[in-house]
C-alpha cells in the first residue's frame, strides 16, 4: 500500500507534471475507433482491458495502485467495464513490445490500455498507450508520458484516465480535480462543521479549518487557488475568502447589521457575487476583489440569493421568491430585473450554470421530496435526476457532464453524504467520505 | 460607522473574546486540528442567569416573559401569540436597560440552505422590528440567522419542525450590542 499524500494541498499546488507525447503507431484505420456518446440513452458499458502497468524500475506498489485508480476512474463513470486479468489470454511484458491483438479481441476488449511506471528517488514516470483493439492501432492522442514527484502518483493516474475517457467519449475529462466540501460531525442539533478538500473520488482528504465555527457552501476560484464560503467565525454569517495554499482567510464584507452569504466567483476570478441581507431582505451584490468596490445587482423586497455566473461572465442565474415561491431567474451580470426561467410545479433553488454553458442544475422541492435536476438555460427540457427526502446543492464536474450534491437522511439520526449522478440521471452513487459531508463544490480540471 | 461600531468590528474580526459574539453554538470542536487559528470558540461570553423568581433576571425573562416566538411554515409573519410574547419582551427590555439582545432566527430543515438562512433572517428581523415599534432602542438589538443549521428538535416531523421555526431573544449583560 502506498502511503497517502500527507500534504495533499501542497502537492496540488506544487506538482509540476512533465507531459510528453509518445510517438503514435501508424494509423491504418479499418473501421471507426471505439466511441461512447454520452447522453444518448442507456449504454452498455464498453469492455476495456487494463492489465497492471509494468514496473520499469523501482515502481513497486505504484504500478499496481496506479492501474487500480485508472480502472476505478473509468469504471466509476458507468461507461466502461474492466475485463479482469484472470480473463486475459496475453500478458503485457514490455511497454514497447508488440501486442497480440487477437488475444484481446478474443476476450472482447474493445480498448486495451498498457502502461509502465518507473520510480527513481522521489521522481515517478508513468507511460501509457490506449489501443483500438479491433484495428490494432493506438487511439489518437492516447499515448502519453507523465513525470513528476511520487506525491503526485494519484493525479497522474487520474490524468491517464482523463485522456482515455476524453479520447473515447469526446467529452472533457474530470478525474484530475478536487472537491471542497463541509465535513460534519456531531448530533443534528449541535453539528460541527469544517471545510475540507479531497480528490473527486473521496481520496486525499485535507482539512482547511477546524470546527469552531459554522462554515457553509465553499466554492473554488476558477484557478482552484482560492475558496469563498460563508463562515460564522466573526459571530455573524460572513462571506470569507481563503487562500488554499496558505490557509490564510479574511471576511470580505463587514457591514454591521448585515449578513452576507452564498458567495461564488466570477469566471475571471476577479469578483465575487453573493447575497447581502439587511433587515430581513436580501439582494445580490458584486464585490470587486481588487478594489473592494461593491455594486448592487438586484433591488427587490423578496429573497434574492444563490447567484451563479454563466461561464462567459455575461449573465447570472439566481433564485428569488418574488413570485411567492422560490423560482429561478437569469439577469445580465450588470444586474436588473431578471427573467424567470423555471416554470414547473414546486420550488426551484440553488441554480448553478454548467461550465459548458449548456445547462443549469438546480434543487427542486415538490410534494415533500427534493430533487436534483437540470434544465436548458432558457428553462426548457427540465429533467429531474434524483429524488429523496433531501437532496440539494448541485455542483458541476469540470466537463459539465456529472453533478455532485448533498443528500441528507431524515429523522433524529439524519446524516449528510455526498453523491454524484450524471446529467442523464445514470450512475447515481455515493462518494466515500470519512464521515458525514455536505456542500460539495468541484474544482476546475487541474493544470 | 461609529467609533464603537468600528472597535466592535475589530474585535469581531480578530475573533477574540467579544461580548457581542452571538455564536453561542460555535464553541466546541476544540483541538480539532486543521487550520486552527482564531475561532469563535474564543468568544465565550459569561452572563449570570440569576434566579427565575427575580423579575430582573435573564432566567425570569427566558421562563416567565418568554424568550421565543414560533412561525408557520415558510412564514415570517408574527402570530397573535407571538405578538403577545414580544410585547412582554419589549416591556421587560425597557424596564431592564442593562441588557442587550441578539435575536436568533431559525428555520426547519424543509428547504435549501441559502433560502433557510434568509428565512431565519426575516424571522429575526420581524421580531426586531416589533420590539423597536414597542419602544426598545434599536441599538440594543441585533439579529443573526442560523437558517436550518441549529434545530432544537431533531425529528423530521411537524411536531419538531414547529419548534424549530423560531426566533429566540438571547439576552446578555450590556447596554448595547
Amino acid at each position: 500500500m502506498i502511503r497517502p499524500m500527507s500534504k495533499a494541498l501542497g502537492a496540488l499546488l506544487a506538482l509540476a507534471l512533465g507531459v510528453v507525447t509518445l510517438v503514435a503507431a501508424p494509423v491504418l484505420a479499418q473501421s471507426s475507433p471505439p466511441r461512447i456518446v454520452i447522453g444518448q440513452g442507456v449504454i452498455e458499458p464498453m469492455p476495456i482491458a487494463i492489465p497492471t502497468f509494468i514496473d520499469e524500475g523501482g515502481a513497486g506498489e505504484y504500478a499496481r495502485e496506479i492501474s487500480r485508480v485508472v480502472i476505478s476512474d473509468l469504471e466509476g463513470t458507468g461507461f466502461f467495464r474492466n475485463i479482469g486479468e484472470e480473463a486475459h489470454i496475453s500478458r503485457i511484458t514490455s511497454f514497447d513490445g508488440g501486442v497480440a491483438f487477437e488475444d484481446w479481441k478474443a476476450i472482447n476488449a474493445q480498448v486495451l490500455v498498457t502502461g509502465a511506471v518507473s520510480v527513481s528517488g522521489d521522481r515517478i514516470t508513468v507511460k501509457f498507450r490506449a489501443y483500438d483493439v479491433f484495428n490494432g492501432t493506438t487511439l489518437e492522442g492516447a499515448a502519453l508520458q507523465f513525470a513528476g514527484t511520487t506525491q503526485g502518483w494519484r493525479r497522474m493516474s487520474h490524468k491517464v484516465a482523463d485522456v482515455i475517457y476524453s479520447t473515447i467519449t469526446g467529452e472533457g475529462g474530470y478525474f484530475d480535480s478536487r472537491v471542497v466540501f463541509v465535513s460534519e460531525s456531531g448530533p443534528k442539533n449541535a453539528r460541527l462543521k469544517r471545510l475540507a478538500v479531497m480528490d473527486y473520488d473521496g481520496a486525499n482528504v485535507a482539512y482547511l479549518t477546524d470546527s469552531a465555527s459554522i462554515v457553509l457552501a465553499p466554492r473554488f476560484s476558477p484557478r482552484g487557488d482560492q475558496i469563498v464560503y460563508t463562515s460564522f467565525e466573526t459571530g455573524f454569517p460572513r462571506i470569507t475568502l481563503m487562500d488554499v495554499g496558505s490557509l490564510n482567510r479574511r471576511a470580505l464584507e463587514e457591514q454591521p447589521g448585515t449578513m452576507t452569504f452564498a458567495p461564488r466567483f466570477s469566471p475571471d476570478g476577479g469578483t465575487v457575487v453573493f447575497s447581502l441581507e439587511r433587515g430581513g431582505n436580501s439582494d445580490i451584490y458584486l464585490l470587486d476583489l481588487n478594489s473592494g468596490g461593491l455594486s448592487q445587482l438586484t433591488n427587490s423586497p423578496s429573497i434574492e440569493t444563490a447567484p451563479s455566473f454563466s461561464p462567459d461572465g455575461s449573465q447570472i442565474v439566481f433564485e428569488s421568491d418574488r413570485s411567492g415561491a422560490q423560482q429561478i431567474y437569469v439577469m445580465p451580470s450588470s444586474g436588473g430585473e431578471g427573467t424567470r426561467i423555471s416554470g414547473g410545479e414546486g420550488r426551484y433553488g440553488t441554480p448553478v450554470w454548467s461550465p459548458r454553458g449548456d445547462y443549469i442544475a438546480f434543487t427542486k422541492q415538490n410534494a415533500g421530496r427534493f430533487h436534483i435536476g437540470v434544465m436548458r438555460t432558457d428553462g426548457s427540457e427540465e429533467r429531474l435526476l434524483t429524488a429523496s427526502f433531501l437532496d440539494e446543492g448541485p455542483t458541476w464536474a469540470p466537463n459539465g457532464r456529472v453533478l455532485m450534491f448533498t443528500r441528507e437522511t431524515s429523522g433524529a439520526g439524519g446524516q449528510t453524504s455526498l453523491w454524484s449522478v450524471d446529467i442523464t440521471g445514470r450512475n447515481l452513487k455515493q462518494i466515500p467520505t470519512e464521515g458525514p459531508a455536505s456542500d460539495p463544490a468541484w474544482s476546475p480540471l487541474l493544470p | 460607522m461609529s467609533l464603537a461600531a468600528k472597535s466592535l468590528l475589530l474585535i469581531a474580526v480578530l475573533g477574540l473574546a467579544a461580548c457581542n459574539n452571538p455564536d453561542r453554538y460555535g464553541a466546541g470542536g476544540a483541538g480539532a486540528g486543521g487550520a486552527g487559528g482564531a475561532g469563535g470558540a474564543g468568544g465565550i461570553d459569561t452572563t449570570g442567569l440569576g434566579d427565575p423568581s427575580n423579575p430582573t433576571s435573564i432566567a425570569y425573562f427566558n421562563q416567565t416573559v418568554g424568550d421565543r416566538v414560533l412561525f408557520a411554515v415558510d412564514q415570517s409573519t408574527l402570530s397573535p401569540e407571538g405578538r403577545d410574547v414580544l410585547a412582554r419582551q419589549a416591556q421587560w427590555l425597557m424596564t431592564n436597560p442593562g441588557y442587550a439582545a441578539i435575536i436568533e432566527g431559525h428555520a426547519d430543515e424543509q428547504g435549501t440552505r441559502e433560502y433557510n438562512l434568509n428565512l431565519g433572517a426575516k424571522r429575526a428581523a420581524a421580531v426586531q422590528n416589533f420590539l423597536i415599534s414597542q419602544g426598545v432602542p434599536a441599538g440594543r438589538l441585533r439579529t443573526i440567522s442560523y437558517g436550518k443549521e441549529r434545530p432544537l428538535e431533531v425529528c423530521s416531523e411537524e411536531a419538531c419542525y414547529a419548534k424549530n421555526r423560531r426566533a429566540v431573544t438571547v439576552l446578555s449583560a450590556g447596554a448595547g450590542v
